[in-house]
Order: C-alpha cells, then sequence, then structure tokens
C-alpha cells in the first residue's frame, strides 16, 4: 500500500521550504523504492512547526515537525516503520495548541487537498449550500441574523443586516463581491483560508448570491498574495467542474459566477468602498457614504461586500444552525474569531476560538511569549490602525466593545508581538508614515495630517520642545479621527495615541529614552 | 526573470489590450497584463488603453500612478522584496533591510547599477508567523536572520 504523506503549499509552509522537503522525500522513497502519494495541503497553522509534514496511519495521521530537508532520510524510516523520531509531534488532532481551538471556519484547512472539490466534500463540504437551496431568502436571513455573525473585515457590521439590504433592494443586477485586499501586518487567515480550504470561501459567496438574487460576484485578492491567487483560480475552475458555480447551480434555478481580481499594492484597497472603485478600474478613492454599497456598490448597482472570513463562517451556519454559531462567544461578539498571533512570538499561528479569549492568555499562555525570550512589552491589536497595548491591558477580553472600550480595537484579528527593545515612538511614526504612503488622499486629515505627524514625532525625538510638539500630535489624531471618510484616516491614531498613552517615556530625546529602558 | 520580458513592442500591446478589454472595468486587469508581458507599464500604452476604453489619457495615467505595483520603467533582473510592516519589524527586520542595503549599496526602492537587483519594501506579505520574511522573484521565504538574508541576497547578485 502507497504510504500517505501530506506536505503544507500555504506560502508561509514554502517561505520555510516545504518544497525542498517535498522533493527530499521523494529522493528517500525512490531510494527505498517505497511508493507514496504525497498530498500538498494548506496549514494547519502552527506555524513555528512549519513545514510540518503529516503521515496516514491507522491511528490517524501523525504529525513531524519541524522538518528540514536534512531531516528527511530518518523521518521517513521512522514513518515507514512507526517508529520513534525527534520531530514527532503525535497524532495531529491531538496536539494541544490545536484540541484547544475551536475550529468552525478552519475545520477542514489543512487536512483537505484544496484543488479537490471531492475531498472537500467528503469532509463536510457543499452542505450549507446545499441547505441554502432549501429555504427561502428570508429564512437564510433569518438564520444569519440569528447567528449573531459580524463583518469579519474589521468593522464589525452585522452580517444579517447587510445582505437584508441587499436582498430589499430591486434592481435589473446584483453583485457579490469577496474582500481578500488582507493588508493588515500580522494577519494571514484570509491567506490561509484561501490557500487551504478555498471551497468553504466560494461556498459563502454563493449563498450569498442565492439569498439576495445575485448572479455575478468577484473575489478581489491582494497582489502580495500570488499562491493564494493561484489556489482560488485552481479551486474556481474545480467548482465550475462541480456544480458549485455557474449555469444551474447544484441543479437549482440559480446561476452564479465568480472571478479573481488581482489589487495592485495599495493598503487603502482594503478598504470597501476604495476596493469597488480599484475593481471598477479606477484610483482607490474612498467615496462617502450613503450611498451605502447595499444600495450602490459596484457598477452603481446593490453589493454584498465582506471580507474572506465573513463568507467563510457561512456555510457552517446555514449546516449546523445559527443557534450552533451563537452559542459561542461573548456579549454581542458572537461565534469563533480566527486570530492570528505574530511578530516576535514563540508560537505563532492561527487560533480560532470564540470571542472572549484574554490578551494576555492569547499572548503568554497559547503565544508563549517572544521568540527572542525577552519580555514582552507591546502588542499591536488589529493591524497597522490597531492600538498598541501594554502588559497592564492584558486583561481585556477578544471582543469587539471590549477592546473600543480600551481604545482599541480588534479589527481582522492580528496580534503582533514587541519585545523590550522596541522603541515605540519609532512604532508610533511608523504608523504615520505608513498613513502618508497609503493615503488615498481625498480627506485632507489624513494626507496631510500623517505627514505632519512624522515631522512632528521626528522632532520630540530630537528632544524639540517635546511638550508642545506632543501637543501638536493629539491635536493631529483628532483632526484626522473625526475628519477622515474612512477608517484608514480615522484610525491611524489609535497606534499614535495608544503609544503616547501607555509607553509616553519613549516620547522624547534618546538619552531620556535610554535612561527609562534601565 | 527580465529575460523572459518581452521588448516593447506596439503591435503586441495592442493584442494584449483587446485581450482583456471585454472584462466589466478592465483597466486594471489591462494593466496588469502589460506589465506581465514587458515587465513594467511603458509609455506609449498609456493612450493606447485610454483610446481603447474610451477613457481619457489623464484617467488612465491616474489609475497607472496611483498603485504601487505598477513600474514605469523595468525592474532590475531580479527583484528583492523585504516585508518592512509591523510584524517584521517586530522580529528584526529595520537591521535586516538595513543589511540587504548596505549589501547592495543602494536604498530601499532602488535598483543597482549593474541592473541586476532591485530591492523594495513590501507591506506585508502575510508571513507574519514565520517573519521576518521576503519575496525573490515571487518566491516567498521566512525566517530571515543574516545567514538567510545574505544567501538571498548572493543569490539575487548572481
Amino acid at each position: 500500500m502507497k504510504m500517505r504523506i501530506y506536505v503544507p503549499r500555504d506560502a508561509g509552509a514554502l517561505a520555510v521550504s516545504a518544497d525542498d522537503v517535498v522533493a527530499a522525500l521523494e529522493l528517500a522513497a525512490a531510494k527505498r523504492d517505497l511508493p507514496i502519494q504525497i498530498i500538498r495541503t494548506g496549514s494547519r497553522g502552527l506555524y513555528w512547526l512549519e513545514p510540518m509534514v503529516e503521515v496516514a496511519t491507522v491511528k490517524g495521521r501523525v504529525a513531524y515537525g519541524p522538518v528540514s530537508p536534512a531531516d528527511v532520510p530518518s523521518l521517513f524510516e521512522a514513518m515507514a516503520s512507526h517508529g520513534p523520531h525527534a520531530l514527532r509531534l503525535g497524532v495531529a488532532d491531538e496536539i494541544p495548541w490545536l484540541k484547544r481551538q475551536t475550529r468552525l471556519t478552519f475545520a477542514r484547512c489543512g487536512v483537505i487537498d484544496p484543488r479537490s472539490l471531492d475531498d472537500y466534500r467528503a469532509h463536510g463540504g457543499c452542505k450549507g449550500f446545499e441547505r441554502a437551496l432549501s429555504l427561502t431568502p428570508d429564512a437564510i436571513l433569518a438564520d444569519l441574523t440569528t447567528s449573531g455573525l459580524r463583518g469579519r473585515g474589521g468593522a464589525g457590521f452585522p452580517t444579517g443586516i447587510k445582505w437584508k439590504t441587499v436582498a430589499q433592494t430591486s434592481a435589473d443586477r446584483k453583485y457579490i463581491v469577496c474582500n481578500a485586499d488582507e493588508g493588515d501586518s500580522g494577519t494571514f487567515a484570509d491567506r490561509m483560508i484561501m490557500e487551504g480550504d478555498p471551497f468553504v470561501v466560494i461556498e459563502g459567496m454563493t449563498i450569498a448570491g442565492i439569498t439576495v438574487g445575485a448572479s455575478k460576484s468577484y473575489v478581489y485578492i491582494r497582489s502580495e498574495y500570488p499562491h493564494a491567487v493561484e489556489a482560488m483560480n485552481a479551486a474556481i475552475a474545480a467548482a465550475k467542474r462541480g456544480g458549485l458555480l455557474g449555469m444551474r447551480i447544484g441543479g437549482s434555478a440559480h446561476h452564479f459566477d465568480l472571478e479573481v481580481r488581482v489589487g495592485a499594492g495599495a493598503y487603502v484597497c482594503g478598504e470597501e468602498t476604495s476596493l469597488l472603485e480599484s475593481l471598477e478600474g479606477r484610483r482607490g478613492i474612498v467615496r462617502a457614504k450613503p450611498p451605502l454599497p447595499a444600495h450602490k456598490g459596484l457598477f452603481g448597482k446593490p453589493t454584498v461586500i465582506n471580507n474572506v472570513l465573513s463568507f467563510a463562517a457561512i456555510p457552517f451556519i446555514l449546516d449546523n444552525g445559527a443557534r450552533a454559531y451563537a452559542d459561542f462567544g461573548m456579549g454581542r461578539s458572537r461565534g469563533t474569531m480566527p486570530i492570528q498571533l505574530a511578530g516576535n512570538i514563540r508560537h505563532g499561528g492561527l487560533f480560532e476560538t470564540a470571542f472572549g479569549v484574554t490578551l494576555g492568555e492569547l499572548v503568554d499562555d497559547i503565544g508563549g511569549g517572544t521568540f527572542t525570550g525577552r519580555p514582552v512589552r507591546a502588542v499591536q491589536v488589529g493591524g497597522p490602525l490597531g492600538a498598541y497595548f501594554p502588559r497592564t491591558l492584558f486583561d481585556t477580553p477578544f471582543d469587539y466593545e471590549a477592546f473600543a472600550a480600551r481604545d482599541g480595537l480588534i479589527g481582522h484579528g492580528g496580534v503582533v508581538v514587541f519585545d523590550d527593545t522596541v522603541d515605540m515612538a519609532k512604532q508610533a511614526r511608523f504608523a504615520m508614515e505608513f498613513c502618508a504612503i497609503e493615503s488615498c488622499g481625498k480627506c485632507t486629515p489624513c494626507r496631510i495630517g500623517s505627514t505632519r505627524g512624522v515631522e512632528t514625532i521626528d522632532r520630540i525625538r530630537r528632544g524639540e520642545r517635546v511638550a508642545e510638539n506632543l501637543a501638536v500630535v493629539e491635536d493631529l489624531c483628532n483632526t484626522m479621527k473625526f475628519g477622515s471618510l474612512c477608517a484608514l484616516g480615522r484610525f491611524t491614531p489609535y497606534p499614535v495615541m495608544s503609544a503616547l498613552k501607555h509607553f509616553k517615556e519613549d516620547f522624547g530625546p534618546a538619552p531620556t529614552r535610554l535612561q527609562a529602558a534601565e | 526573470m527580465s529575460s523572459l520580458r518581452e521588448p516593447w513592442d506596439e503591435k503586441r500591446a495592442t493584442e494584449i489590450i483587446a485581450e482583456n478589454a471585454g472584462h466589466e472595468g478592465p483597466t486594471l486587469v489591462i494593466l496588469h497584463a502589460l506589465q506581465e508581458a514587458f515587465g513594467y507599464v511603458p509609455e506609449p500604452a498609456i493612450p493606447m488603453v485610454a483610446s481603447a476604453l474610451n477613457l481619457s489619457r489623464a484617467e488612465v495615467y491616474g489609475v497607472f500612478t496611483f498603485y504601487h505595483d505598477f513600474r514605469k520603467e523595468p525592474a532590475g533582473r531580479h527583484v528583492l522584496k523585504l516585508c518592512r510592516a509591523e510584524a517584521c519589524q517586530a522580529a528584526g527586520g529595520d537591521a535586516l533591510a538595513a543589511r540587504a542595503e548596505a549589501k547592495l549599496g543602494i536604498a530601499l526602492g532602488g535598483t543597482t547599477a549593474d541592473e541586476r537587483v532591485t530591492l523594495e519594501p513590501i507591506y506585508c506579505l502575510g508571513l507574519c508567523a514565520t517573519a521576518p520574511s521576503a519575496m525573490l522573484d515571487g518566491r516567498v521565504v521566512g525566517r530571515l536572520d543574516e545567514k538567510r538574508l545574505d544567501a538571498l541576497v548572493a543569490e539575487a547578485q548572481r
């Protein structure tokens, strides 16, 4: 019997030589004349163990990692003989870091072959779609509302209300748009799911099409994600062959087409109206709202625009029931959130869990602190527009409202850890600099305020009239926050002000900072 | 990389534009296709796109200049992109970027005098749990340290 071996093709695994491991495995098999079958999966999201290689056994898939090509000869021996090996992690599903998660959206990621619709179906895929076909749009909308699902892109707007608005707006054409312009540093869940389980995104979008009466859709993927583009295109082709996309989907009267569009390196296009402009072939300039995209979106037509993770959450809700989803979470944050642990962290990766886990648990317990072994000093949650949290706020539960109450945001669920060597004035400066680079230019506070912000923080760091210049930064932040149309201008003040508030000792001429650190 | 690129050819550009003009909102699709073929978007292509889509030159030029990806001149033979966003900064990316600049003798955004290497910043490759990360001509590399970076720079210079 052929030995079945699973190796991720996820970009995070490729970045640490997964392809070389595959080549070494093939070589080892040829040398021993042992037939093997290598299945390329997505990643399970335990990135410190990547490349993580799994082999099918009677007890389940046994994992080894992190595997380097040099480990392969001895690893191959151990896999063939079921013997011990230093890199053996045991049955993959039983690895504690994985077992303590609640994987609803990411249940199949890292498990299935992301190019095989059959494999997707064999692991429970398409059931939400099939159930949706048997329901009225109103019944689907009721399910969605009951589930409590809120937009996973960052704004947290109730998905049910958004879809209902589009469903109730009459038009000759409607669109479904998936926002896969995941530009926030520290986030990679969209990339992982597109590379590891793209069918769940397609299924969620298809259900949206059935619900609101749209037959054309786009997934707008950033150009920095070539592997995700390739994976989505392969999955779309397979879905067309399998009747999940195209004419008369699933034997119903519905038609639904999906096309990948690739961005061109503009962070602001992650903002939904800017993304729509870009899809239409224009500069990614933010639109004023109203009109809402739900009324006048892509090409002026009613449009459902949701994040990848929002669409990916839908099939579970339709298949298992809205209650099953809503039973997880806290307060108004229902269900699970795929949290991404990144930066200077020992156990970085994808941790899907119910809302309510505290920041401290995530960083110290689950993440294991820093990989440099130095103390954690600051954690940025929610990407470049998210606040920096000090250790004193580690009791904050992962929840939209709890983070907002502490002048932060959970955004797209990225958590970036910094050790005690971080210079927070430099990070505040970077937030302003990034905004200056990426501003679309429409709103003056964002366009000019960010550049003035960089200059003013530079003055503070040189020790020039520190108190006056700190007041200028604060004033700039307020102007940006209240005078900009979209999240880029409105939220760039979050990392800046949080750095000022919680790490004030870093703002001053360099000698002061050094003294403070001693 | 650039050896695979076609030299500028108006007829070929006309074909590329015609092939892609049928999409809804085709401007970005066409610009991507032109850059894929020629390695950059040659200036004479801008009025051609405008004419094919019934847009003004200014509109097409405006789109072309808005997006960081589109090049107005060819890049070096190899393009090395270093992730400069927060997760990579937290993992020591600043020092590695400075090291790459020193090794190549150019600043981020520049191309070496022999046109072998273009060094660019990129704001997030989504490899934030294997930071710091980079991309050499489409190949991703994570867990960079000085040794791995030096090897990457040497490979780009070859």
